[in-house]
């Protein structure tokens, strides 16, 4: 108990200093908490990723479509159990910076194969019935205040010219992995105008969603799948779900390294802040520790004294850091919802916090301990700060 | 009088930890400052660098790249005939008509795929990009299965050396060669004919149609022209000015992040100097007492402790500056969100990036040893001198 308490005064015995220490800290940790949750964000679209579904997209890019009738061929495929359809629309709403995804899917079953997305049954029979109906989720109703009813105009970029759509659903996730800032609307709406305008591109698919019957066999399946279009005009590439998504994030993912490194940084930056704390609280009080060895203690205890003082800063530090950053997080993740939908501090961030916070007080304990420890009693005593 | 410089720098000497801990705090900040910064010209650098300012790119209205436009044949042959296109000694218009795809090729010690632009080129294209030569191989030769690969993709992606084939739109494609684009955004594409690649891909149109201007300064009037004309529904814009717009998503994305880091590395680092500074001031009441009563001034107390600290950012911001400087080695390649394919870039440090880098760390110091050296200048003379 004395001990404790010892190290207790240590700490905020020079209190402007210590109280530096700790604001420093507090800052690192948040800064790493963020940095951590914004590497998970990346990848929440792979998270929400099904282990029982296949995207089919055409082998060379995804930026080539494949014929219509191979949703037909696919579903003939062996342990198939539904296939649709979605394409990238890239409209702008209003202004290039309300950027959020458009897919253009099939009315009629998308939202079969994607039972995490929750809506009402007359709502969803709505968006089925109106030709110009979208549906939308939770979160960009939200942000742009949509409500069911509501008709919003979308300027193509690939698909030039205006297009409206109706809001007739509105859906919510699951949980909230869930992603739902996107907007669905049918496919035939954009095929039509596709095939009045330019004959020749009509009935063309971007990818194929697939679902399968027994998720064990998705790699067999997805091979099945390829071998039908060999040699032909436009070879498919199927793959799960996951390794699609991940596909995106492979593509930039020195950024997300990047990002990584950086939020091992500010955890080296503040290292050094703290280790430079203890250097000079165990070079004023070298006499002091000398004082402690020639009474008897042993060198051991006096390593202790300081590895404890260290630990002790950096902990109260770290704590109101990692109590802090679900807050910021919070107010972060509204900030950037357009590039994040899913911006949510995870049990791996804040145990990571809590290592790094361990690891900060070791190494900044480490030289001053082993000196106060090693020094000869005689040279302590008649140190002067 | 002023304290002697001597003085205060062997101050920061004597404490060789403490500096050296404060002063490697800051130059990490400024490491992270500068890379991004570097990062940043280096993007714009690459993007400025591959367009030339005499050239003109149209492409459909209403898109904003390469890949989402479409230009038909009659409306190329009309782009072609403007009267502001310059000439070739054989006088042919200097319009090259292109066709853009997006490949995927596996980067090196990745196991997933990323987009690749294949550009297809006319002949004349190439003299529209004095920029970019052969490195090693030859030019691909028209009406052929052959292409050429950039710098970038030729060192970073697999399966691209000279002589291997590339298998795509049922054809197997000769890399006969690789061009250095001169840092450009070419450094990332694929080049080949565009008419083989045209027919290869079952296409009927072109992706864009670059021009060269007979004199720089027609642009208003050959933007205009092709505006007004109802046939073409096409937009112009001078080249460098459309690869700028291509990777603005891009640099703002690195800008801001970047900024963001920046300050709040930066709160750390002058956390960290101003510990330094404050003990630096308690350790040395007595000190300070007996230069105060040997005659020494409040403002030179303040001066003295001020450069100091001023003096340990600048240790830390040119030791940051030094490794940042290394990275200019590297390069890295990452998704072009707008193109939605790769672009290669490195970190250029400019001297402007410099200067603000120095400014920034000093700056750091500055803020951090303000208070403790104005602490140091109020403090009593009688007071000081007991404290010891």
């Amino acid at each position: 108990m004395f001990f404790f308490k010892l190290i207790f005064k240590n700490v905020f015995r020079a209190k402007l200093r210590s109280t530096l220490t700790i604001v420093g800290l507090v800052i690192s940790i948040v800064a790493f908490g963020l940095l951590q949750t914004v590497v998970n964000a990346w990848f929440a679209g792979s998270n929400a990723a099904s282990s029982s579904r296949l995207v089919t997209r055409n082998a060379i890019s995804l930026v080539f479509p494949m014929p219509g009738y191979y949703r037909e061929r696919i579903r003939s495929v062996e342990g198939v159990k539904a296939v649709t359809v979605s394409n990238w629309f890239g409209g702008i709403y209003k202004e290039p910076r309300n950027f959020f995804p458009q897919f253009a899917v099939d009315h009629d079953n998308f939202f079969d194969l994607y039972p995490e997305f929750l809506m009402p049954d007359e709502q969803l029979l709505a968006f089925k019935r109106d030709r110009q109906g979208a549906a939308v989720g939770r979160k960009l109703a939200d942000e742009f205040g949509w409500k069911i009813g509501d008709t919003i105009p979308i300027k193509g970029t690939i698909y030039s010219g205006n297009w409206n759509l109706n809001i007739r659903a509105i859906f919510d996730g699951k949980d909230d992995t869930t992603i739902t800032r996107q907007l669905y609307f049918h496919w035939d709406y954009v095929n039509e105008w596709i095939k009045q305008k330019y004959p020749r591109r009509g009935d063309q698919i971007g990818i194929f969603l697939i679902e399968v019957s027994d998720p064990a066999r998705t790699a067999d399946i997805a091979k099945a799948i390829d071998n039908q279009f060999k040699n032909s005009l436009a070879e498919t590439l199927t793959e799960s779900e996951k390794a699609f998504q991940l596909g995106f994030i492979a593509q930039s993912e020195t950024i997300v390294m990047a990002i990584r490194i950086v939020s091992f940084v500010v955890i080296f930056i503040i290292m050094a802040v703290v280790a430079n704390t203890m250097a000079m609280a165990a070079r004023e009080r070298l006499a002091e520790y000398a004082t402690f060895k020639a009474l008897g203690f042993s060198p051991s205890f006096v390593a202790a004294l300081i590895f404890g003082e260290a630990m002790m800063l950096s902990m109260v530090g770290a704590g109101i850091g990692i109590v802090l950053t679900f807050p910021i997080a919070k107010i972060f993740g509204m900030a950037v919802s357009a590039l994040f939908p899913i911006f949510k501090v995870s049990l791996d961030t804040v145990l990571l916090q809590i290592a790094c916070t361990a690891a900060v007080g070791v190494a900044a304990a480490l030289v001053p301990s082993w000196r106060s420890a090693n020094i000869r009693i005689v040279d302590g005593l008649r140190h002067i700060g | 009088m002023n304290i002697p410089f001597s003085y205060i720098f062997r101050n920061l000497w004597a404490r060789k930890l403490t500096t050296l801990l404060t002063a490697g705090g800051m130059a990490l900040v400024v490491f992270v400052f500068a890379a991004v910064q570097m990062l940043d010209a280096g993007l714009r650098q690459t993007m400025v660098g591959t367009g030339s300012y005499d050239n003109v790119v149209f492409i459909r209205k209403g898109s904003e790249t390469e890949i989402q436009s479409g230009i038909y044949r009659d409306q190329a042959a009309l782009i072609e005939s403007l009267p502001q296109v310059a000439r070739d000694e054989q006088g042919k218009p200097m319009a090259s008509k292109e066709s853009l795809v997006l490949i995927s090729l596996i980067k090196r010690g990745q196991d997933k795929a990323s987009n690749i632009v294949t550009r297809g080129l006319s002949p004349i294209g190439l003299v529209l990009r004095p920029q970019v030569r052969i490195a090693e191989g030859r030019m691909f030769r028209p009406g052929s299965s052959e292409i050429v690969v950039g710098k970038n993709v030729y060192d970073g992606f697999e399966g691209v050396g000279i002589g291997e084939k590339l298998r795509f739109a049922q054809r197997d494609w000769t890399v006969v060669g690789y061009f250095d684009g001169g840092k450009s955004g070419f450094d990332s594409e694929v080049w080949g004919d565009a008419e083989q690649l045209m027919q290869a891909f079952r296409r009927i149109n072109y992706s864009s149609v670059i021009i060269k201007l007979s004199d720089a300064g027609n642009f208003d009037t050959v933007a205009k022209d092709v505006d007004d004309d109802i046939r073409l529904a096409l937009q112009g814009k001078r080249e460098q000015l459309f690869y700028e717009d291509q990777s603005r998503t891009l640099s703002n994305f690195i800008f801001y992040l970047g900024t963001v880091l920046s300050i709040i590395f930066s709160l750390g680092a002058i956390i960290g100097a101003a510990i330094t500074m404050y003990s630096s001031v308690a350790m040395r009441t007595a000190e300070i007492g007996t230069l105060r009563a040997l005659g020494f001034r409040r403002l030179s107390i303040l001066i003295a402790f001020l450069t100091e600290s001023l003096l340990l950012g600048l240790v830390g911001g040119l030791a940051g500056l030094c490794f940042a400087s290394l990275l200019q080695t590297t390069t890295i390649s990452t998704l072009n969100m707008q193109s939605f394919s790769q672009l290669a870039f490195g970190f250029v440090l400019t001297p402007k990036i410099f200067m603000v880098t120095v400014f920034f760390s000093m700056f750091m110091g500055f803020i951090g040893g303000f208070l403790p050296a104005l602490k140091a200048s109020r403090m009593k003379i009688v007071d000081s001198l007991r404290a010891a």
